[in-house]
């Protein structure tokens, strides 16, 4: 086209997008479909352009503010409001603010004779002055290919619709064109030769008996776009694309820690639980007590005042309540107090894309910080293992975007190797706890492990999963040269085991009194000993003693005797 | 033209009452608004016999207009009288399909 900017840079940079308003298509488109220019919406019957179409104008009306001309040359404007008032929007009441203009365009090729040269001025002008009444920004023609069954002079009507689509670019206006799908061409009359700068290809397929719609932006001249085929949903609430794990892997990552509501698995997982906005995964088989994990997890974030979402496919809301009463937990109060809601639903009552929008649905209203999908095994039947790996892809990733932490259990079958899961999504999961029945002795006896935990030191340890009246209980297996034994072969071993240190005990009283025994017979020896050492001592002194006055005596003795002799050599002191 | 000269005959029946209203949409004085106006009033003038009445309207100057008559093409010819109403669209060179399309000319 002569408008194009050569050099698709400056384009992109200074491509000004009009946003749909619809959800998850601004997302793949970019920001919205080119501004001031018409873009194509093609598909089969059935799949969705009118309301596309119709949607693109109710939406800008109502939440940005740019009134709309939906040209309709299919359906009369009585039986669009009476079709849109089943998507819940009231096109009369938009009509009746000035903010949308439906101008049904009857075209019925018995009524009309050609008689030589016209051309689409009629058209035009009507269109023109539907605009100008509004100061309408956004136009639909819905759709424009019934001109081609109205009108037998094809060279003048295709010059006609350049005409019309230049008109359309000069009044500024961002419009749809529908068009019916061709067999080989994108619709049947060769619009897209027309509408150059933006296409959307509508699909709706059926595979295994559920219908899948699929949207692909097959051309958006001077943007990037997503490339991929997109599901989307039409339902009460209108279009929706889903969101796209292909949207990048840069959603936050939060140190917060959340308990587990079991205090031993906190343990287990580095004290502290798991990490807020990580999805966790519980495998087992069946009876293994993945529910009652998943109870805990709810109970403790309902205690903490968190809102929890419960997507159940196989129990409805009661049962789950009733069984996990008989573990100890009153789920019932949380649902009262609105912390806790359920949404049940057999997998197999929609396709997997309306799973998607349901959920997504149900979080966007309930804004949870906790959602538990019990069991994501279910979603199996409704599809493809791909589809739900992708589906369940999407999911994690739109949670963890939204900071919101997922414990998703999954049903795996008996005898399946460790490390596998049915819908091979284990990649995707922070933490994997395995549950596994471990049959000794007549009996089985529940295990749990931790594969995984990402960013942070977990247990390698296995432990004994007992269901209690106050809900689960974690023990130590007992690990000892019989091998790991758990349940009532465990408690016999520890039965044993504490026979034997009681025996240990009793020993090693005995051992303390004996010592006891000894040491007050080794005091005694001791005081006898010292007893006969103080009188030997005493015996001493007395001996010396005597020796003393004994020589004192003699030498009194010898001097007076001198004295009596008269001896004159007797000198010395007195 | 046998079957021309019959409707002319039938038409006479009721001669000096307006059983005709026909309106001829345009966009301004083009050439082929033109065309298609000569065309018209040569094709009333030469079946209708005076008991006929032509509206041109304009849509340059009304555009709401276009929308109560279901105009699409230009120029559009509507025979609002006598009922049903009938559309021709172009310039209105074909007179024998002027003719058809106008229920002018009996079908046998």
């Amino acid at each position: 086209m002569a408008e194009t900017n050569p050099n698709p840079q400056s384009v992109a940079d200074g491509l000004l997008k009009t946003p749909t308003g619809i959800k998850g298509l601004d997302e793949i488109t970019g920001g919205g479909l080119p501004q001031g220019r018409p873009t194509l919406v093609c598909g089969g019957t059935g799949c969705g352009k009118t309301l596309l179409a119709m949607e693109f104008l109710v939406r800008g009306a109502m939440q940005f503010d740019e009134p709309g001309v939906f040209m309709s040359f299919e359906e009369k404007s009585g039986e669009l409001s009476k079709n849109f008032a089943s998507l819940g929007f009231d096109l009369n009441e938009l009509v009746g603010q000035n903010k949308l203009a439906i101008d049904y365009v009857h075209i019925e090729p018995s009524e009309i004779e050609e008689t030589g040269e016209y051309d689409l001025e009629g058209l035009i002008i009507r269109l023109g002055y539907a605009i100008d009444t509004l100061g309408a920004k956004r136009v639909a023609l819905d759709t424009i290919e019934a001109l081609f069954s109205g009108l037998s002079n094809e060279a003048t009507l295709r010059s006609e619709l350049r005409r019309l689509f230049r008109f359309l670019k000069d009044k500024g206006v961002t419009a749809i064109v529908t068009g019916e799908q061709g067999e080989r061409t994108f619709t049947r009359f060769g619009l897209e030769e027309y509408v150059a700068d933006c296409v959307i290809f509508l699909n709706h397929t059926v595979s295994q008996q559920i219908a899948t719609r699929r949207m692909r932006i097959v051309k958006y001249r001077g943007s990037a776009h997503g490339t991929n085929e997109y599901p989307f949903l039409i339902d009460r609430q209108g279009f929706s694309v889903m969101p796209i794990s292909s949207l990048g892997l840069d959603h936050p990552a939060s140190t917060e820690r959340i308990p587990t509501g079991i205090p031993r698995l906190d343990v287990m997982l580095g004290g502290k639980g798991y990490y807020r906005g990580s999805s966790i995964l519980v495998t087992g088989t069946a009876g293994a007590g993945k529910t009652s994990i998943a109870a805990h997890f709810v109970d403790a974030a309902c205690r903490r005042g968190e809102r929890c979402l419960y997507f159940a496919f196989e129990e409805s809301q009661n049962q789950i309540i009733r069984n996990m009463n008989s573990i100890g937990f009153d789920l019932g109060q949380w649902v009262d107090q609105g912390l806790l809601q359920f949404h049940n639903s057999r997998a197999t009552l929609y396709g997997l894309e309306m799973h998607l929008v349901a959920m997504h649905r149900a979080i966007d209203g309930f804004k949870p910080g906790i959602v538990v999908i019990d069991p994501i095994s279910d979603l199996v039947a409704a599809a493809t293992e791909d589809e739900v790996k992708s589906m369940l892809c999407r999911m994690i990733d739109y949670l963890k975007m939204q900071q919101i932490t997922a414990l998703c259990t999954e049903l795996t079958s008996t005898g399946a190797r460790l490390g596998w899961t049915e819908v091979g999504i284990s990649s995707l999961m922070d933490a994997w706890l395995l549950l596994q029945i471990m049959e000794t002795g007549g009996e089985r006896n529940r295990g749990l492990y931790l594969l995984k935990s990402r960013g942070m030191a977990h247990s390698n340890q296995v432990r004994e999963f007992i269901l209690t009246d106050d809900g689960v209980q974690l023990r130590d297996v007992y690990i000892g040269p019989g091998g790991v034994l758990t349940g009532s072969a465990r408690d016999a071993q520890e039965a044993r085991d504490k026979a034997e240190s009681l025996d240990g005990q009793q020993e090693i009283e005995r051992k303390r009194r004996e010592i006891e025994r000894k040491k007050t017979a080794i005091e005694a020896q001791i005081t006898v000993l010292h007893t006969q050492f103080e009188a030997e001592k005493d015996d001493l002194d007395r001996l010396i003693a005597k020796e003393k006055q004994r020589g004192e005596t003699l030498a009194l003795d010898n001097r007076a005797m001198a004295k009596g002799r008269q001896a004159d050599e007797l000198t010395g002191p007195q | 033209m046998t079957n021309v000269e019959n409707s002319k005959m039938t038409n006479k029946t009721t001669t000096g009452e307006e059983k005709w209203l026909l309106r001829l949409y345009v966009a301004g004085q083009t050439p082929r608004a033109i065309t298609a106006f000569a065309n018209l009033k040569k094709i009333c003038e030469e079946y209708l016999d005076g008991s006929y009445q032509i509206e041109v309207i304009d849509l340059l100057v009304n555009p709401a207009l276009a929308k109560d008559d279901q105009i699409l093409a230009l120029p559009t010819l509507v025979r609002k009288l006598p009922e049903p109403v009938k559309k021709i669209i172009g310039d209105l060179s074909n007179t024998e399909r002027v003719l058809v399309g106008l229920d002018i000319r009996p079908i046998i």
